[in-house]
C-alpha cells in the first residue's frame, strides 16, 4: 500500500479501503464484472490518481472518468473564436490559463499571443473587470468558461459591469452546467454506469436536488464528495452501500460546504444575467440540449458573442477533431486515455493535441502525470 | 480553476462593490464576497471562505479551512491557484 501512508490520517483511509472491499464482495464485484462509479468532476479525477484511490480501492471498483473538466469539453470551434476575437487590434483578452494551450484549428491562445494578439492571464474576471476601468480605449473581453462553480463569478461581474456603465467590457460566455450531460451519458446504450460521485463545488452553487433525476427518473445512487483523498473513499462506499442495499438515492458527503438548496446569491445571479441555450456543443459528446447559457439580452451590451458577431451569435459551426484523436471516447470513458493512438505519440503535454492532456483535470494529463513508467509504456 | 482555495477574509474594501482584501496562504487579494454575505458586511472580517477565481462561495470553519489547503498543496492546486493569482496582477499591470 504505496500511497496511503501519504494519506493524513492512514487508520481512517485503512479502515475505509476494507469497508469498500467487503461491501464490493458482498455485491459480488470482481475484476471482470466490476462496479462503474463516474466520477463527475475533473478535480476529483485529478485526486484519485494523484492518490492512488484507483489502485487502492476493491478491484472490483473501477472508476470512470467523466466530463467534468470545463478545459477538456471546449470544442476547436470556440478556442477558433477565441482567438478571432484576440486578435482584434482593439481587443484584450483576457483569461484564465487553463484555456491558454487547448488547441484551436489555426492555434491555441498561447500561440496568438506569441503572435502578437494581447492576451492576458488573469485569475478573476474581477481582474477584467479592473483592466476594462484602466484601459477605457480598449475592449476588454473575458472568456467565461467553466460550470456552474465559476457561472456566478462571471455573472456577478456582468451585473458590477452594468452598475458601473462600463461600456468596454464583456463576457464571451460559454459556461455549461452538469446535470445535462450527465443525462446524455444516462441516456448512452453504451454507457455501462452504476453511479455517480458528484461534483462538490459546483453543487455548493446548484445544491443537491439539480441530480434528483439520477436517482428517480434513472435509478442510479449519487453521492456528492469532497475532494480530499478521505472524502472520495467515503463516498465510494456510500455509493456502494446504496448499490448494495438496492437504494438509489442522491446524498451528501460534502454538507459542510454543499447546502441543500445551494447558494440563494449565485442561483440569482446566473438567473438574472444567463439563460439556456437551445442547444450547445460538447467535445466529444457533440450538441447537448439546453447544456449551455447564454446572456440575456437585458445585458447584450456585455455579450462578446453580439458585440463581435462571433459563436453561437455567428451561426453554428462544427469543427472535427483532429485525425486519430480518441478525446471523445476518453471523455465519455469509453476507453482508457492509454487506448488513444496519440497517448504519448503525436499527443503529450508538452505538445498537446487534445484538451485532455492540457488542464491538470483531464484525464490523459493525469495518466501522464500519474500513471508513470506504466501510462508511458503503454504508449509505447 | 474548478478547486477553491481557502482564504481569510482580513478588510472590507468596498462596500458598494462587495469587495474585501482575502489571505490566502500569505498573499493578499481582493475578493468579491457577496455570495457569502448573511450577516453585516464588518461582520464577515476574520472569516474562512472558499473562493473560487476571486469570488468567495461559501465560510467554513479554521479547521477545514487547514484541511482543504492540505489537500490543495498535495494536488499541487495551491501553488497553482497562487501563480494564477501572481499572473492576474501581472496582466493589470500591462504586461501583455
Ligand atoms: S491522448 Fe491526446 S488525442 Fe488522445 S484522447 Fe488524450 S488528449 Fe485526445
Amino acid at each position: 500500500m504505496k500511497y496511503a501512508t501519504e494519506f493524513r490520517d492512514p487508520k481512517a483511509a485503512r479502515a475505509l479501503l476494507a469497508r469498500i472491499a467487503q461491501v464490493a464482495d458482498a455485491i459480488g464485484a470482481t475484476r471482470e464484472k466490476p462496479v462503474h462509479i463516474m466520477e463527475i468532476c475533473g478535480g476529483h479525477t485529478h485526486a484519485i490518481f494523484r492518490f492512488g484511490l484507483d489502485k487502492l480501492v476493491h478491484e472490483g471498483v473501477e472508476f470512470i472518468h467523466g466530463p467534468g473538466c470545463p478545459v477538456c469539453v471546449l470544442p476547436m470551434s470556440r478556442v477558433d473564436e477565441c482567438v478571432e476575437i484576440a486578435e482584434r487590434p482593439e481587443v484584450i483578452f483576457t483569461t484564465f490559463g487553463d484555456a491558454m494551450r487547448v488547441p484551436g484549428t489555426r492555434k491555441s491562445l498561447m500561440q496568438a499571443k506569441a503572435e502578437g494578439a494581447d492576451i492576458r492571464m488573469v485569475y478573476s474576471p474581477l481582474d477584467a473587470l479592473e483592466l476594462a476601468r484602466r484601459n477605457p480605449g480598449r475592449e476588454v473581453v473575458f472568456f467565461g468558461l467553466g460550470f456552474e462553480t465559476t457561472t456566478p463569478s462571471t455573472a456577478l461581474s456582468i451585473q458590477q459591469a452594468a452598475r458601473e456603465n462600463l461600456p468596454n467590457f464583456s463576457v464571451f460566455c460559454n459556461h455549461i452546467t452538469v446535470p445535462e450531460p450527465i443525462r446524455a451519458l444516462l441516456d448512452d446504450p453504451h454507457m455501462v454506469l452504476d453511479g455517480f460521485i458528484g461534483p462538490g463545488h459546483v453543487s455548493m452553487v446548484i445544491g443537491t436536488h439539480p441530480y434528483d433525476f439520477i436517482a428517480q427518473d434513472y435509478g442510479k445512487p449519487i453521492v456528492v464528495a469532497g475532494f480530499e483523498p478521505l472524502d472520495l473513499l467515503q463516498s465510494v462506499l456510500m455509493v456502494l452501500d446504496q448499490i448494495h442495499q438496492r437504494r438509489a438515492e442522491v446524498e451528501n458527503q460534502y454538507a459542510r460546504v454543499v447546502p441543500e438548496h445551494g447558494n440563494p446569491v449565485s442561483l440569482a445571479a446566473i438567473a438574472d444575467v444567463y439563460e439556456r441555450r437551445p442547444s450547445f456543443e460538447w467535445r466529444g459528446l457533440g450538441e447537448i440540449d439546453a447544456s449551455g447559457l447564454r446572456i440575456r439580452a437585458k445585458y447584450a451590451a456585455f455579450d462578446a458573442e453580439e458585440k463581435f458577431g462571433v459563436g453561437y451569435a455567428a451561426g453554428p459551426r462544427h469543427v472535427p477533431e483532429p485525425e486519430g484523436c480518441a478525446c471523445g471516447a476518453v471523455m465519455t470513458g469509453r476507453i482508457r486515455p492509454t487506448a488513444c493512438p496519440q497517448f504519448g505519440q503525436g499527443c503529450t503535454p508538452d505538445m498537446p493535441l487534445g484538451a485532455l492532456m492540457v488542464s491538470s483535470e483531464g484525464a490523459c494529463a493525469a495518466y501522464w502525470q500519474y500513471g508513470g513508467a506504466r501510462g508511458r509504456e503503454a504508449a509505447e | 480553476m474548478c478547486l477553491g482555495i481557502p482564504g481569510r477574509i482580513v478588510a472590507i474594501t468596498d462596500e458598494t462593490r462587495m469587495t474585501a482584501l482575502a489571505e490566502v496562504s500569505g498573499v493578499r487579494r481582493e475578493v468579491n464576497i457577496a455570495c457569502v454575505l448573511d450577516r453585516p458586511i464588518a461582520a464577515l472580517v476574520g472569516e474562512w471562505a472558499l473562493i473560487h477565481v476571486g469570488f468567495a462561495m461559501a465560510l467554513i470553519d479554521a479547521d477545514e479551512a487547514a484541511r482543504t489547503l492540505d489537500a490543495l498543496r498535495d494536488l499541487g492546486e495551491a501553488q497553482e491557484a497562487l501563480e494564477a493569482m501572481a499572473e492576474g496582477q501581472k496582466a493589470l499591470e500591462g504586461g501583455a
